[in-house]
């Protein structure tokens, strides 16, 4: 392998440290699965008896649930360190696309799980993420009730997500695991500088089985030192007609539900989601004429309008988020014309223009070539979501008003 | 390695070759469809569970004596709320908030219901009074016999606007 690659800030163990850490939900949740119940009667009890009778039960289970957040915050860091050293690229370009299908199954596997525990956190939070689905035009309902084996969230839904959460899902993961880390040798390894491309090369055993064994002792030992001293959460059994206030999604969700409340739901479950999507298949095929792959931030340019777009997004985010809580609520002032286009078209034609021109802005700022470019709208869009997020979990309280966070 | 000639003489050989690759796909098409058939009727929810018990669904929510006229009475087990008017209609409302699914609260002294989690209000008829609500609060129809009011709880409906049709009155 190249030497090159072994430099522990190209690529953080990002992805070996994901690795880890679905090998360790496999392991802890195969032990769950002997003491828990999935049923809506037993399910809250088994979790309980196991917290409290069983030696090490909370700590098994507070491994599986910090495993769960640190699993989706790795692959998130991950898919940003591909983004940002370009490595999206060909050949790694069916990589990326894969790598992007394995998000969107870790996401599921975080998002079944979270029901499990029949809390009055889980039932809510996946009540509401699931009625969310429900505003997608013609194949929204159906989808909707398969997932929840009914009209409303019950014991079919929890033979549902049970089977997802340790069947389907798991086994998926696995394969495409798999075919990823193929892809990855097949295009050479790790992406270098094209400076490195011709570089030394050493041997694998020891050089980087040496490094990965490090970091995932360590990654380990930060994840055990975490669960003995927080515990997951298990609020009261669940009440299925008494919803808390406020009644919150999971918090990798909060951007959407915060963006519901600016926008009519078919342009926050939709298009914003379904605009992302589309625009992260298309990212590997843009044609690219630099040759700065490899490189964090590609260049000096692409550190300086990196950091440049980092603040605008932030400032524009708050700014909209601010705008909206104050002007007055399109419904009322215009009830003739459809919501669809007052809180839908219309903010959504002026976020896109904002946005173009900002990006005129910064490339005669900065002479960006193309890659730059991509990569501050990257940032832009993450950027905003995590304002929108930041904001749902924090700012949000009864009845999902705007308030400071030691209010909520 | 020689690579191996097809043989032009055989026009009857390589038309059966064709037909039976023909075949093959056709028959595995088939089966990819059936597989698919099932699986899309596994996820479906049963209605044979739903059906095992045909009178179960209409359910006895008290004495047409317990609802004083003007009130709003919840009931939780069945999810909705029971609304009689002053001339003594009843209407049934759902509990659950057409916007994401949150049982919503009746505030008796400003005359309303109010939903938790995104500030959604509605009428004593469940009309909405404020977004994001997209439609008024579902009803179910309601049945009164013997001096009981029952309410089937499989016939939720959705509406545009409340109509006064979808009030029941004693006779």
């Amino acid at each position: 392998m190249k030497e090159a690659t072994l430099r522990f800030n190209l690529t953080f163990g990002l992805g070996g440290m994901a690795a880890l850490l679905v090998v360790a939900q496999v392991v802890t949740g195969l032990l769950l699965k002997f003491h828990y119940e999935p049923s809506p009667e037993n399910a809250y009890n088994s979790i309980m008896n196991l917290q409290d009778s069983l030696l090490f039960g909370k700590m098994l289970r507070n491994i599986h649930h910090w495993s769960a957040i640190g699993l989706l915050w790795i692959v998130f860091l991950h898919m940003l360190r591909v983004a940002f050293t370009g490595a999206y690229r060909k050949p790694r370009h069916a990589t990326w696309i894969f790598g992007l299908v394995l998000l969107i199954l870790v996401v599921l596997s975080n998002f079944t799980g979270y029901l499990l525990p029949w809390d009055q956190l889980s039932y809510w939070a996946v009540t509401i993420s699931t009625s969310l689905l429900a505003y997608v035009p013609l194949i929204g309902d159906p989808i909707r009730e398969a997932l929840l084996g009914g009209k409303e969230v019950g014991q079919a839904t929890l033979t549902n997500f049970f089977n997802l959460h340790t069947g389907v899902i798991p086994l998926l993961l696995v394969a495409l695991m798999a075919y990823h880390f193929w892809r990855v040798r097949k295009a050479g390894g790790v992406i270098v500088a094209e400076k490195d491309k011709d570089g030394a090369m050493v041997d694998t055993r020891p050089h980087l089985v040496n490094r990965e064994f490090v970091v995932a002792v360590a990654l380990l030992a930060f994840l055990f030192i975490v669960s003995s001293l927080f515990d997951g959460p298990l609020r009261e059994r669940a009440n299925p007609s008494f919803s808390p206030n406020p009644a919150k999604a999971p918090w990798y969700f909060m951007g959407l539900q915060e963006l519901l409340i600016h926008f009519h739901p078919f342009f926050a479950i939709v298009v914003f989601p379904l605009t992302v999507l589309i625009a992260a298949c298309w990212l590997p095929y843009i044609r690219l004429e630099d040759k700065n792959q490899g490189i964090w931030f590609l260049s000096d340019k692409g550190i300086r309008s990196a950091k440049f777009s980092l603040a605008s997004g932030v400032v524009f985010t708050v700014l909209f988020i601010g705008f909206s809580e104050l002007l007055p609520d399109p419904e009322l002032l215009l009830p003739s014309v459809t919501s669809l286009i007052t809180k839908g078209l219309i903010p959504f034609a002026i976020l896109a223009a904002t946005l173009y021109f900002f990006l005129q802005y910064i490339v005669r700022k900065f002479s960006l070539n193309r890659s730059e470019i991509i990569q501050s709208v990257i940032i832009i869009m993450i950027v905003s979501y995590t304002v929108l997020t930041l904001t749902g979990i924090f700012f949000r309280g009864a009845g999902m008003n705007l308030m400071w966070p030691w209010q909520v | 390695m020689k690579k191996r000639v097809k043989k032009t003489d055989g026009n009857r050989e390589s038309g059966r070759r064709d037909f039976l690759k023909k075949a093959w796909m056709i028959i595995g098409a088939v089966a990819a469809a059936e597989l698919a058939f099932f699986f899309i009727s596994l996820l479906k929810p049963s209605k044979e569970l739903k059906k095992s018990k045909p009178g179960s669904t209409v359910r006895i929510i008290g004495n047409i004596d317990d609802f004083i006229p003007g009130t709003v009475t919840p009931d939780r087990i069945n999810k909705l709320f029971i609304v009689r008017e002053s001339d003594g209609g009843f209407l049934a409302l759902s509990l659950i908030c057409p916007h994401l699914g949150c049982s919503v609260l009746w505030d008796d002294t400003k005359k309303q219901f109010d939903c938790p989690c995104h500030s959604s209000a509605f009428d004593r008829y469940g009309v909405v009074l404020n977004s994001p609500a997209p439609r008024p609060l579902d009803y179910f129809p309601v049945n009164l016999e013997a001096g009981k009011v029952k309410v089937d709880v499989s016939q939720k409906a959705k509406r545009r606007k409340f109509e006064t049709s979808q009030m029941t009155y004693a006779i």
